[in-house]
């Protein structure tokens, strides 16, 4: 609205003003509009018929200002525009600020015709005033948007492939991962797949598993977005044979890493490993225990006391390349096993702690080209791989060459650790729903260790490793999947029968919370509510 | 036997992999005269520089120092380069080209645009000079003889602008043409526009003065990735001068402002961030609409920081045309075609931009764009003397006859013929 009133205003003033100016300006106006008529470098004026022009504009602006004072908008260009203007017909004045008036009309259709026969050797670009071309509707297209966003994600693919990583350009990661079906499975291997999928790079990973393809193992590892290619295996043995057969029948270029399921890798580990160029090692660190968690913390201070006698920073071990101060490859790091050797084996909740063999294969990564059959440009001291003996086994990956000290350190030559080895294993007789899934739904609920209210008769424990506590503090509640109640005791399935009825409308109202199993659960419950 | 040519066989491989992988990040540029941008000058031509007294250069900058850092600063860094080039000779009788040390845009107003007002009559004293006090001038008329004239209109020096919305800076630039001294010398010039009076047929384009340092300090990794589709930073309506638009730009730029200014692809703006330099890295395409005259620093810009350049400026002609294919590096959108810029924008192929960027990334495209101080090889100073180079030999009819005269020492305005 206010630029509505300028404009008014303006036209008054523009009438007001005097003539003397618009003489001046009309003239000036003229011959600019004259000189557009023409071509521009024309610049001879007929003088004569000057001063009769000067005056019919003259008039013709007078007329134009007094019809623009009642219309409101400044008339008089725009009818000589239009009267006067170039041959490009869709070039329209809009004005950028008129909210009042209805929207001009562009037409935008590019007459061709027209600017086709143009094409004269003056200029076609002409000096003076232009239309705005403005679109019917200025908003963003959905449909082209959508182009942009894949035009700006392809560019940022490019962009990645060329100069991410330093760019050296990516190179597949064949990640080889042996693993049997067992309870702790779908915990290692939903970890190594999610590492996988984060890996900036093309992954292929063999999924060796022992005892034959199973479907557990393919209904997770089909989760991960990767290209996985599923091998069964009858013996469990170092499974790098399988692998090899797979790489080389289908000619796998990249750099081959053994992933343990129960590993984990960081992801500089990945970035690091595309510097290989032959066969590398990296630093693992491993966690193992030699205690219970008391007894590590005391063991921990008792070191911290020998620490005078025996420089012993590192508290936990590290196995991999160690290097002089010239970088270069002089031995390894090796797990010791002594210490833990006479102590007991520490249960993780009965779970017996494993400790690794002297070399672990996880610390090593190849080029792909080592194991396929035509020595391309295999290194001497890379051994045949045919030459081996199938039947002993690779007892350490060092036995694949000829000549170990050609190993490659890596992670600026083993001061960084890239990836933690560990074994955490269920117990061998511990059950598990089969796919974790609990179908059908449970009967059966038995009270937990630990209970405040004493109302509840204790119940013996029934602790089973693989029955999962839904929240620590006080309502434990242990929930046993139907394949097992043949083991409860029969008390237990009568009461916990009885009271399920009264459960169900409890546990309806609070779906995040665990489920509580005594009657006297409603004002305690709420009282817990509270609580928490 | 067999293993030299094994090894040659193996070192052919190696290069042609190395080559191949080089080739994925950056292509080479040849232009309609072939490969040139990386040629030496060195050898292949003698500049001769004439000794003009100070009140032509040293004094004008030392009146006012802004002439080193705006965008026109590019005569006076090429008298700097020429006065220290190899090319440079102090015998004017084995010179191919003869260079006139003048600084007609030094002279600033206070907010410092040029004042073209007296840069006629500068000229035309200074060619008094040359002509009387050396023969070459006479000898050919100027005709082998090269001036850089950096101004919005080349050589069409017009006067102070006044602006009356009626008759514009262009007109009168017109009208005026080429000053009719230097109708026969080769212009070295930003301007650019084809059919346009203010071009010679013979000119060299150069681009604006931009300060490498400057953008070179603002620098990112190029692996950050180009999140910003479209990116522009300046004015779409010249308020001060032209308030309704339609005169500025031709009103493109207002065009791209009303059809685009809701469009979250199009990061449009008159701010002036800190960021500038940054986000054009950050960017795909930067738009480089004309002005109130095609050329514009902002295509230096954007060739500089890989961006590729959406030239909206019609009948436009680029910086070293025949050294650069500007069309397959940039984008050119007709005025009229402003409205359906998304449209165009989106629906060029992806392989298409890529390759504009690999050509972009080529890094002897971005020192053909800089001015850098000291001259380094392959710069923009390089690339004028290649310019000039290519125009060697001389034709013979250059050369006058005995007392033969081309030039009409009293056209133009009455002004201009003031001694100055």
């Amino acid at each position: 609205m206010a630029s509505f009133h300028k404009e008014e205003e303006e036209a008054k003033a523009k009438a007001e003003e005097g003539k003397k100016s618009t003489t001046m300006k009309l003239s000036a106006l003229h011959q600019s509009y004259l000189n557009r008529r023409r071509s521009p470098l024309d610049s001879s004026v007929d003088a004569p018929s000057k001063s009769f022009l000067a005056v019919f504009w003259l008039v013709l602006h007078c007329l134009c200002c007094l019809i623009s004072l009642l219309l409101g908008f400044r008339f008089s260009r725009l009818v000589f525009f239009f009267l006067v203007s170039t041959p490009s017909s869709s070039n329209l004045y809009s004005p950028p600020f008129r909210p009042d008036l209805p929207p001009p009309r562009i037409d935008l259709t590019p007459s061709n015709a027209t600017t086709a026969e143009v094409k004269t050797s003056s200029s076609r670009v002409v000096v003076g005033r232009h239309g705005i071309l403005i679109r019917p509707w200025p908003h963003p297209d959905p449909v082209e948007v959508m182009k942009a966003h894949r035009i700006i994600e392809r560019v940022q693919r490019e962009q990645k492939a060329v100069f991410g990583a330093g760019g050296k350009g990516s190179r597949t990661v064949i990640a080889v991962t042996p693993t049997y079906v067992r309870t702790f499975q779908a915990l290692h291997l939903n970890g190594v797949m999610h590492s996988l999928m984060l890996v900036p790079y093309d992954v292929v990973w063999i999924v060796v598993e022992a005892g034959g393809v199973s479907n557990e193992t393919a209904s997770i590892v089909a989760k991960s977005g990767v290209r996985v290619i599923h091998v069964g295996f009858d013996q469990r043995m170092p499974n790098t044979w399988e692998d090899r057969g797979k790489v080389e029948e289908e000619k796998l270029d990249g750099v081959v890493m053994f992933a343990d399921d129960s590993n984990m890798h960081s992801m500089e580990f990945f970035d690091e490993i595309q510097n290989v160029k032959w066969f590398g090692a990296v630093s693992v660190g491993i966690l193992a225990h030699s205690g219970n968690a008391e007894e590590m913390v005391m063991s921990m201070d008792k070191r911290r006391e020998m620490v005078d006698e025996v420089e012993e920073r590192s508290s936990l071990p590290v196995q991999g390349p160690a290097c002089n101060a010239t970088d270069k490859l002089i031995g390894w790091h090796v797990f010791n096993t002594l210490p833990y050797a006479g102590k007991s084996a520490v249960y993780i909740d009965d779970v017996a702690a494993v400790l690794p063999q002297k070399l672990e294969w996880c610390g090593f990564v190849l080029n792909s080209r080592i194991l396929w059959d035509e020595a391309e440009s295999k290194p001497e001291w890379v051994k045949e791989f045919g030459l081996l003996n199938e039947n002993e086994g690779v007892e350490s990956p060092l036995s694949l060459l000829n000549d170990p000290s050609m190993v490659e350190p890596l992670g600026s030559c083993g001061r960084q650790v890239l990836l933690w080895w560990l074994r955490v294993e269920a117990r061998a007789d511990s059950k598990f729903p089969p796919g974790w899934v609990i179908d059908p739904p449970l009967e059966i609920t038995v009270a937990a260790k630990r209970t405040p209210w004493p109302d509840v008769p204790p119940e013996p424990p029934t602790k089973k490793k693989d029955q999962m506590s839904l929240s620590q503090g006080n309502n434990n509640v242990v929930v046993i999947p139907k394949q097992q109640q043949q083991q409860q005791q029969q008390q237990q399935q009568r009461s916990s029968k009885v009271r399920k009825p009264k459960r169900r409308s409890k546990r309806n109202k609070h779906e995040a919370k665990p489920t509580d199993t005594t009657t006297q659960v409603s004002s305690s419950t709420k009282h817990h509510q509270e609580r928490n | 036997m067999i293993r030299s040519s094994l090894s040659v066989i193996l070192l052919f491989l190696f290069f042609s992999a190395s080559s191949a992988e080089h080739n994925a990040r950056t292509e080479r540029i040849s232009g309609s005269a072939g490969d040139v941008l990386e040629d030496n000058p060195v050898g292949r031509l003698k500049v001769y520089v004439y000794d003009l007294p100070s009140k032509y250069n040293k004094k004008l900058l030392q009146k006012d120092p802004r002439c080193l850092t705006h965008m026109f600063a590019a005569e006076i860094f090429m008298h700097r380069f020429l006065l220290s080039s190899p090319v440079r000779t102090r015998n004017p009788d084995e010179a191919d080209w003869f260079y006139t040390p003048i600084y007609p845009t030094c002279d600033l107003t206070p907010t410092g645009l040029p004042l073209p007002f007296k840069s006629p009559r500068m000229m035309r004293s200074a060619i008094q000079l040359i002509s009387s006090n050396w023969p070459y001038w006479n000898r050919t008329e100027g005709a082998d003889h090269f001036f850089v004239v950096p101004h919005d209109f080349g050589a069409c020096f017009h006067y102070q602008v006044e602006f009356n919305l009626d008759t514009k800076q262009e007109e009168k630039a017109i009208k005026r043409g080429i000053l009719p001294l230097l109708q026969r010398a080769t212009l070295v010039q930003t301007f650019g526009q084809r059919n346009h009076v203010c071009l010679d047929q013979g000119s060299i384009t150069i681009p604006p003065f931009a300060p490498p340092q400057k953008m070179q300090a603002h620098y990112i990794p190029p692996d950050i990735p180009r999140s910003i589709f479209v990116y522009f930073r300046g004015l779409f309506y010249d308020v001060n001068n032209d308030p309704e638009g339609g005169y500025y730009a031709r009103g493109a730029r207002a065009a791209v402002w009303e059809n685009f200014k809701n469009n979250p692809l199009f990061d449009i703006s008159t701010d002036h961030p800190t960021t500038y330099y940054e986000d054009m890295q950050r960017s795909i395409f930067c738009l480089c609409p004309l002005g109130w005259a095609p050329w514009s620093p902002r295509l230096v810009e954007a060739v500089v920081f890989g961006c590729i350049p959406v030239i909206i400026a019609d009948d436009i002609v680029l910086p070293f045309a025949d050294a650069i294919p500007w069309e397959e590096i940039g984008v050119f959108v007709a005025e009229k075609d402003v409205p359906k810029l998304d449209t165009i924008l989106t629906s060029i192929p992806t392989e298409v931009i890529l390759r504009k960027q690999r050509l972009l990334a080529n890094p002897s495209m971005k020192r053909a764009m800089l001015f850098p101080q000291p001259a380094q090889p392959g710069d923009a100073f390089h690339q004028i003397l290649n310019g000039l180079a290519r125009k060697l030999p001389h034709d013979r009819s250059i050369y006058l006859r005995e007392g033969e005269k081309v030039l009409n020492w009293t056209a133009g305005p009455v002004g201009d013929l003031k001694p100055w």
